[in-house]
């Protein structure tokens, strides 16, 4: 008894190592940082309204990725994600300004009708991408591409380039607050989103779909799968995600921009990538993507505690450890076939004699 | 005896745990036509590459015109005038035929500037060394396979070859394009050049090689003249089995047709297609490659929806615009390719059984039912015999024949009444595809309709119940196996 209950966990946990090898180089990575800041910078760090800013700031980013994530599952991409953000918000403070009464306050539907009515944008935005990409064939890089610059062009057309902003403060105080005085409302939005789509890729029969489909189109075609349907869905997903994070960032900058927001495309895409979804489709864990969402966000808030080291290094380090992890996952790959194609022993012996 | 122009003489090679060859010892002559045949992994591929110098072997040694190598380079391959011709013909599908054929020499001879002139008089001169005209200023990806091919073996053939070794050079040719290429080894034949064949089809073993070696699990099982080898024993040496041939004959056939194409068109490909397949038949549809029987296959499936006529089941018209209309009709659909067409292969074995059927896999709402799944997997994988250890494998850690029966195992778990399939064995090996002829049969005999669409002509005559032969889109005549052979079929296919 005593034997068999030490052995399983040892054996289970290879198991999952073997099997989840990216995602435990993720947990290294925070795990080494962590420590890192503990031994340098422990009492800027390790506080409680520092944990709490962060889970504050990446959700907006975070919901964006999660989004990014389906199409590249199903091999496709959403590079329109920053655009739909921004267009969502603007027309959301349009709105929020229209219902802010003159002591400054807001009715109390107003929250949950923004809410709504973004995620009818996003959604009807993402449904655009999806046409595109399912009846008319463009390559999702640049149908996404596209539509983001149509999107933005249409905020920018709408507002002069100027700032949304003067609506009721109460929206950003509502979500800026806190469950229980501990949890940001932005988190609690997250993890939401992330619990939903966690639960329809890898519990129901769209989330299979889509990883068959990502693998190859064709092969789904000839298996009766509605192609279209598919890329509808997971488009139109994308875009709600998006649109929510814009209602993150329009609660967090109190205001909402055509511009705002711009650098999140690159680094949605990049945190996909890191968190292990293979680019070409088919491929790819939410577990992953939320540790990458996390790491950026820990690297980046502790660089920040570093007076001396310049903001501009934080492209530089993010670069840096997005080619790391990608050259350590090609020593994995080519370890694995080195096991079971044994063409690289004899160029090995070759080279050494 | 003159001095053979290849020997190897007791090579081993081993990789990690797998010995891949066993003492393989085998000579050519020069302007010898051999065939090397085995089936999947029987060492095959690991053979050509120790010869073509890519792999050095564990022992043993090889000889190129008497001389002794114990280990030799890709280079040294080529300077003793071996040409390896792999499937993928290694060119540059967006170059033109003229730049992939002057690629090799310009490189040699270190030019940096491109002189079009000169490029096009190699490129020329090659192409006449096999007597065929290519476009020289064609994109090489727009050719045929019979072209790329050709572009291959002239290139190589430029390179001053003694010996030229193909790859599995007929799999995806038509049996005209078949008879050129023949015709082609049998010239080099004439001046001199050897052609090391591998194949694992019977016919062309026949048809072609003067000598044959057969290898099985890594070693020599057999050698010699072609004259002496037949059908059975190529089989056992093969395979190590004995088969009996077992011809079907349909048995509880429906009075009524279960599926009636009557004058289906579909314009450039076939036109004016009428036949009727009832339960319990296997019919079996053939005819050259551009006889438009891929197509019509296709039709059936809704892949490419036919524009003139009508397709009946249980005599019903229906419109079959899509492989979503063909399922709702339960037709199922074994594809042509299966590596593009049939399986998802980096996903899971599982994954691959179920999805076809996977929305009545569900609880409520979409939601998987896992306990289903793993049943309807389980029940597939044991009733067709997958060979697995696990059904969560990635579908391409198996062979040729365990995947084909994953592509059956898809569609025959929506419990289809016609099944479609487009080349059942391609590129299955002998002892696969006896065991899915086997389970056809029993298909058949529980009241699934089948209908084979295959060039490979025994296997039509001994698997169908009747043969329809399609000719330049239409169909040319109705046959009956018993009365049948294969020299019959092909005149009416040619």
């Amino acid at each position: 008894m005593m034997t068999k209950d030490t052995i399983q966990p040892l054996q289970r946990f290879q198991h999952m190592y073997r099997n989840d090898r990216h995602l435990w180089r993720l947990v290294l990575m925070i795990v080494l940082w962590l420590l890192f800041m503990a031994i340098t910078r422990f009492s800027k760090f390790y506080s409680m309204i520092n944990f709490q800013t962060m889970a504050a700031q990446f959700p907006e980013f975070g919901i964006m990725s999660l989004g990014v994530m389906l199409c590249m599952i199903t091999g496709g991409i959403d590079l329109s994600v920053v655009g739909t953000a921004n267009l969502t918000s603007i027309l959301m403070g349009f709105l929020l300004l229209r219902l802010t009464d003159a002591a400054g306050g807001l009715p109390a539907f107003a929250i949950p009708l923004v809410f709504l009515l973004a995620i009818l944008i996003g959604g009807s935005l993402g449904l655009f991408n999806g046409l595109l990409v399912s009846k008319f064939h463009i390559p999702p890089i640049l149908a996404t591409m596209g539509s983001g610059e149509l999107f933005t062009g249409i905020c920018l057309a709408m507002t002069n380039g100027n700032a949304v902003s003067k609506f009721s403060r109460t929206y950003a105080k509502t979500i800026n607050n806190r469950l229980f005085d501990l949890i940001p409302v932005q988190l609690i939005i997250f993890i939401v989103m992330a619990a939903l789509i966690w639960f329809l890729i890898s519990k129901t029969v769209f989330g299979t779909k889509i990883y068959m489909l990502g693998t190859n189109e064709n092969v789904a075609k000839f298996s009766g799968l509605n192609i279209d349907s598919l890329y509808l869905k997971t488009y139109m997903l994308s875009g709600i995600c998006a649109a929510l994070g814009g209602m993150i960032m329009l609660a967090n900058y109190n205001s909402a921009r055509a511009d705002y927001g711009t650098v999140y495309t690159l680094q949605c895409v990049l945190i996909v990538v890191l968190g292990g979804v293979n680019p070409s489709g088919g491929r790819g864990r939410i577990s992953g993507v939320v540790l990458a969402i996390i790491l950026l966000r820990l690297l980046e808030t502790g660089l920040n505690r570093f007076p001396r080291i310049s903001s501009y290094y934080i492209s530089l380090i993010w670069g840096g450890v997005l080619i790391l992890v990608m050259v350590m996952n090609y020593f994995t790959e080519h370890k694995k076939v080195v096991f079971q194609e044994p063409t690289h022993p004899t160029l090995q012996k070759e080279t050494t004699e | 005896m003159s001095e053979s122009l290849l020997e190897t003489v007791g090579i081993y090679k081993s990789f990690v745990g797998v010995q891949a060859l066993k003492n393989v010892s085998f000579s050519m002559q020069p302007g010898e036509i051999h065939c090397l045949a085995g089936e999947n992994g029987s060492g095959k591929s690991t053979l050509i590459k120790v010869i073509s110098g890519v792999y050095t072997p564990d022992a043993g040694h090889i000889e190129f015109q008497g001389k002794q190598y114990k280990k030799i380079s890709p280079i040294d391959a080529i300077n003793n005038g071996i040409q390896v011709i792999y499937q993928d013909f290694s060119v540059f599908p967006n170059l033109t035929v003229m730049e992939n054929l002057a690629f090799n020499n310009e490189l040699a001879e270190g030019r940096r500037l491109v002189n079009w002139k000169r490029m096009k008089s190699i490129a020329e001169e090659a192409l006449s060394k096999i007597n065929v005209s290519i476009d020289l200023d064609a994109y090489v990806g727009t050719l045929s396979v019979a072209e790329k091919q050709m572009i291959a073996i002239s290139r190589a053939l430029m390179q001053d070859a003694r010996l030229i070794i193909m790859d599995e050079p007929t799999t995806a040719l038509t049996k005209k394009e078949v008879t050129n290429l023949f015709e082609i080894i049998t010239q080099l034949k004439a001046q001199g050049i050897a052609t090391l064949f591998v194949s694992h089809k019977l016919n062309e073993v026949f048809e072609i090689s003067e000598r044959f070696t057969i290898l099985r699990s890594g070693e020599v099982v057999a050698s010699g003249a072609t004259s002496d080898l037949d059908d059975r024993k190529f089989s056992f040496y093969m395979t190590g089995r004995e088969f009996e041939k077992r011809n079907f004959k349909a048995e509880n056939v429906s009075k009524n047709p279960i599926f009636r194409a009557e004058k289906a068109g579909l314009s450039n490909h076939f036109s004016d297609i009428s036949f009727s397949l009832r339960q319990g038949e296997i019919i079996g549809i053939t005819g050259l490659l551009d006889s438009g029987r891929t197509e019509l296959a296709l039709s059936m499936f809704g892949v490419r929806p036919i524009d003139k006529g009508t397709f009946f089941v249980d005599e019903k018209p229906v419109s079959i615009r899509s492989p979503r209309d063909a399922i709702n009709y339960d037709i199922g659909y074994v594809p042509e390719d299966r590596l593009s067409e049939g399986l998802f292969l980096s996903q899971s074995i599982a994954d691959n059984i179920v999805i076809s059927k996977i929305d009545q896999l569900t609880k409520k709402a979409g939601v998987l039912d896992k306990e289903q799944r793993s049943k309807e997997v389980a029940r597939w994988v044991e009733n067709l015999a997958i060979a697995t250890p696990d059904a969560n494998n990635a579908s391409q850690t198996l062979s040729g024949g365990n995947q084909q029966r994953i592509v059956l195992a898809k569609w025959l778990a929506c419990n289809p009444r016609i099944l479609v399939m487009n080349g059942p064995t391609v590129g299955v090996d002998i002892g696969s595809k006896h065991d899915i002829h086997g389970i056809l049969h029993d298909l058949a005999k529980n009241g699934i309709g089948i209908i084979i669409f295959s060039d490979d002509l025994p296997e039509v005559i001994e698997n169908c119940s009747r043969i329809l032969v399609m000719k330049n889109g239409t169909i040319v005549t109705e046959l009956s196996p018993e009365n049948t052979d294969e020299k019959m079929i092909l005149s009416y296919m040619l």
